[in-house]
Order: C-alpha cells, then sequence, then structure tokens
C-alpha cells in the first residue's frame, strides 16, 4: 500500500499539473477576488471565509477525475483489482495521495492567501484547523465520484455535477468555522460537525467507492 | 494446484457469448485459447481473473493464484522501467526485479522512462510484470502483439521455464509461441446458442 502512495505521489510531482494545478487556481481566485469586489477593506473581511473555502474546493475539484481515469486508461486498475491489495485500501490510498497533492498544500497556502482577502487576524488559526479538518473529506467524497464516473469518456462534467452536492455541508461548516472565527466567537459546534463528516466520509466512503470500480470494470 | 472450470457461460455488455465452457488444468501445464476475433477469448479471460461476474457456471482455482495480462501493459509513462516494475513488485510482495528485467532482456533499458520505449519493448516490460506477481497461474491475452521474432521466442522460453516451475499458464493467442506441448482448445463450439440479454435474469444489470 506504501508503494502506491509512493508511485501516486511520484507520478504526480513528475508529471508536473497534478501537483500545482490545485494550487494556482486557488492562488488566482484568491488574488482575483480583490481585484473585482474592489479595495473596501471591510467587504473583503466580511466575504474572506467563504471566498477562501470556495476557492479551496473548486481547486480541490480541479484534479478529482485524475485520481482513478489515468489508471483506468493505461489498465492499471484492471491490475490493481486483481492484486492482493483489497480495492477499498487502493481507494484510500489514492485518496490519501490526492489530499496530500492538493488539499494539504492549499491548507498551508490558505493564510498566506488570506492577507490579500484582509482575513481578520482571529481568523487565521481557524481557516488552517478547518481546512485541515474538512479538505480530507473533499478528497475522499471526490474519489467516490471519482469511482462512480470512472471508464465514462470526458466524465468530468458529471464528475462535478455529482460531487458538489456532497461538498455542500463540507463547504458550510467549514466556512461558518473561520467566519465565526474571525469575529472571535465560539466555534466548537461547527468545527465538530465538520470533523464528523469527515470522519464518516473516511470511513464509509472507501467501500461504497470499491463497489462502484468493481461494477465499472466489468 | 490446479484450475477447474465447468459449464461456464460469460456475458460482455449484457450478452452471454460463450457458454458451456469445461477444461481442467494441472499445475505445469499451458492452454492456448483460439477462435475468431469476438469470441469472447478476452471476456473469458477477464471472467477467470474475477473483474467480471460468470452468468453460469463455475470457477475454482486456489485464492490469490490467478494474474492477468491484458491488452493494456499498466505502464505509467514517467516512470523508469526499473520503477514501474519495482512497483508491482511492491503490490504483490515478492521481489526479484533484477531477475525478471534479465529474462525479459530489459535489463539495457532499466533506466528508460516507460514513454519513450518502442511499442515491443513495453509489451515486454509488460509481460515481465507476471513475473513480480508470485503468481502461479497467467492469464494471458494476445501477449504476442508487436512483439518481434526473436522476443516472442523469449518470452515462449520465460512461459515454459515458468510451467517448468508448477506454473500454469492460458494463453489466447493466434500465432504460434513454439509452445508444441501445450494443449488447444478452440472455443468456436461453445459460442453462445441464443445470445440473450443478461440483464433479464437479474436487476443489479440494469444498472451495470
Amino acid at each position: 500500500m506504501i508503494a502506491l502512495l509512493i508511485r501516486d505521489l511520484r507520478l504526480a510531482i513528475r508529471a508536473g499539473g497534478g501537483f500545482g494545478l490545485g494550487l494556482a487556481f486557488f492562488l488566482l481566485v484568491a488574488v482575483l477576488v480583490p481585484l473585482g469586489v474592489g479595495p473596501d477593506s471591510s467587504v473583503l473581511a466580511k466575504i474572506a471565509p467563504g471566498i477562501l473555502w470556495v476557492g479551496a474546493l473548486l481547486s480541490c475539484l480541479l484534479s478529482l477525475d485524475r485520481i482513478f481515469a489515468l489508471d483506468f486508461e493505461d489498465g492499471s486498475l484492471d491490475l490493481l483489482a486483481t492484486s492482493p491489495i483489497p480495492l477499498e485500501g487502493v481507494v484510500a490510498i489514492k485518496a490519501l495521495a490526492h489530499w496530500l497533492v492538493t488539499g494539504l498544500p492549499l491548507t498551508l497556502a490558505a493564510p498566506v492567501l488570506a492577507v490579500l482577502l484582509n482575513l481578520p487576524t482571529p481568523g487565521y488559526v481557524w481557516l488552517v484547523a478547518s481546512l485541515t479538518a474538512g479538505t480530507p473529506a473533499l478528497s475522499v467524497i471526490g474519489a467516490f465520484g471519482a469511482a462512480l464516473t470512472v471508464g465514462i469518456k470526458r466524465g468530468g462534467l458529471l464528475l462535478s455535477l455529482l460531487v458538489l452536492p456532497l461538498y455542500v455541508p463540507t463547504l458550510i461548516f467549514g466556512a461558518e468555522v473561520v467566519k465565526r472565527g474571525a469575529l472571535a466567537m465560539e466555534v466548537g459546534v461547527p468545527l465538530l460537525l465538520l470533523s464528523g463528516i469527515t470522519a464518516g466520509a473516511v470511513a464509509l466512503l472507501p467501500f461504497a467507492a470499491a463497489a462502484a470500480i468493481r461494477v465499472n470494470l466489468r | 494446484m490446479e484450475l477447474v472450470v465447468e459449464n461456464l457461460a460469460v456475458a460482455r455488455g449484457g450478452l452471454t457469448v460463450l457458454e458451456g465452457v469445461g477444461f481442467w488444468l494441472a499445475a505445469g501445464r499451458a492452454l492456448i485459447l483460439r477462435g475468431p476475433n469476438g469470441i469472447g477469448k478476452t471476456t473469458l479471460l477477464r471472467t477467470l481473473a474475477g473483474l467480471q461476474p460468470e452468468v453460469a457456471g463455475s470457477v475454482s482455482a486456489p485464492p490469490e493464484s490467478l494474474t492477468y495480462a491484458a491488452h493494456a501493459d499498466g505502464l505509467k509513462a514517467v516512470l523508469t522501467v526499473e520503477e514501474n516494475l519495482a512497483f508491482w513488485a511492491a503490490i504483490h510482495g515478492v521481489g526479484g526485479v533484477k531477475d525478471a528485467m534479465a529474462q525479459m532482456n530489459l535489463t539495457d533499458l532499466r533506466a528508460r522512462r516507460a514513454a519513450n520505449l518502442s511499442a515491443g519493448q513495453k509489451r515486454r516490460l509488460g509481460l515481465a510484470r507476471l513475473l513480480v506477481t508470485g503468481r502461479p497461474v497467467w492469464l494471458l491475452d494476445e501477449p504476442t502483439v508487436s512483439l518481434d521474432v526473436a522476443s516472442v521466442a523469449l518470452f515462449g522460453a520465460v512461459v515454459r521455464a515458468h510451467l517448468a516451475g508448477g506454473g500454469m499458464a492460458l494463453i489466447a493467442t493466434h500465432i504460434d509461441m513454439g509452445l508444441s506441448e501445450a494443449a488447444v482448445l478452440d472455443l468456436a463450439p461453445f459460442k453462445a446458442k441464443t445470445p440473450m440479454s443478461a440483464g433479464a435474469s437479474g436487476f443489479d444489470e440494469a444498472f451495470a
């Protein structure tokens, strides 16, 4: 399983694209929104939590279809399905690799980009905390969506439509944590709900995704 | 150890293509599958590999004993020959990467990226993967596509060594691989007589 993780990370780094794509998109959103909204710092401070979370979510979405499609096209997925590793493990490792390549860099870059959006100072800690707790759910839910659409030619659009509604709870609670944190309010409830969604997704969706892949490989 | 297939029916795209297929393969033996294009050789091999469910009949083989070499080699273009093989060796928990490269004449290409290999070299690398799976039953789907005469002979020798070590091979091929001792099974007589939709029998199939 470690070998699969190492291979996926190596592919993401060598093939370019995968690693920088999400981060570059996140940077674009954070730079362009202040230019579009205007320099009113009180308005920016108000919308910063939402914009940062939407940006992170869309950046994650961008690289989802690569999770299984590439392995499907070159036949690796067939071979992985007949290998000693359970397919559930393959899904979990691939979701982890996706998070390491997109979710983690986004989380680390977010505080820097938050400066551009004039996020109030108390919000920084909660921004990082909420992204740490929430982005794994984005990767796992995305892996589930990618498993459903694997084998469909240009399934990217369908994948986005399938995954977006599943992303909504994570977005709502994630942005709520940052919004409350920025106002120095109590953040316990939304942060717990956000972590609960992530824990549930990580525990259940690899099984659902593995079942979907089995059907799609037929 | 043996592979026993009884009264197997397989379907592709909801249509039963083969039915009543049965054979018995002992350790150290190879079986060559023949039949015209579209008869269902690939479908049969995929069903045996467990990638799709059988319509009827049974396949009995020791667990985790089969490995499948498809038309696609499962290679990553940005990884080198050695990295590709080392990955599959690690997945299957066995070693022997150097030995596999030597047997398939890939040692000189070890540091070359798979993207820069010729079609025949890619095929050799894809077949070398079989050697690092440690699995006894090889299901080979047209293994000699794009191989030159020398490489076909080389691979024939590799298969023969595998059989001599107690392995088994099920090979769908149209050309002579030099395995004169292998039995030949012509699939044409097993063509499904009434190609009925497999979807009619199962609710689940409607969603497959």
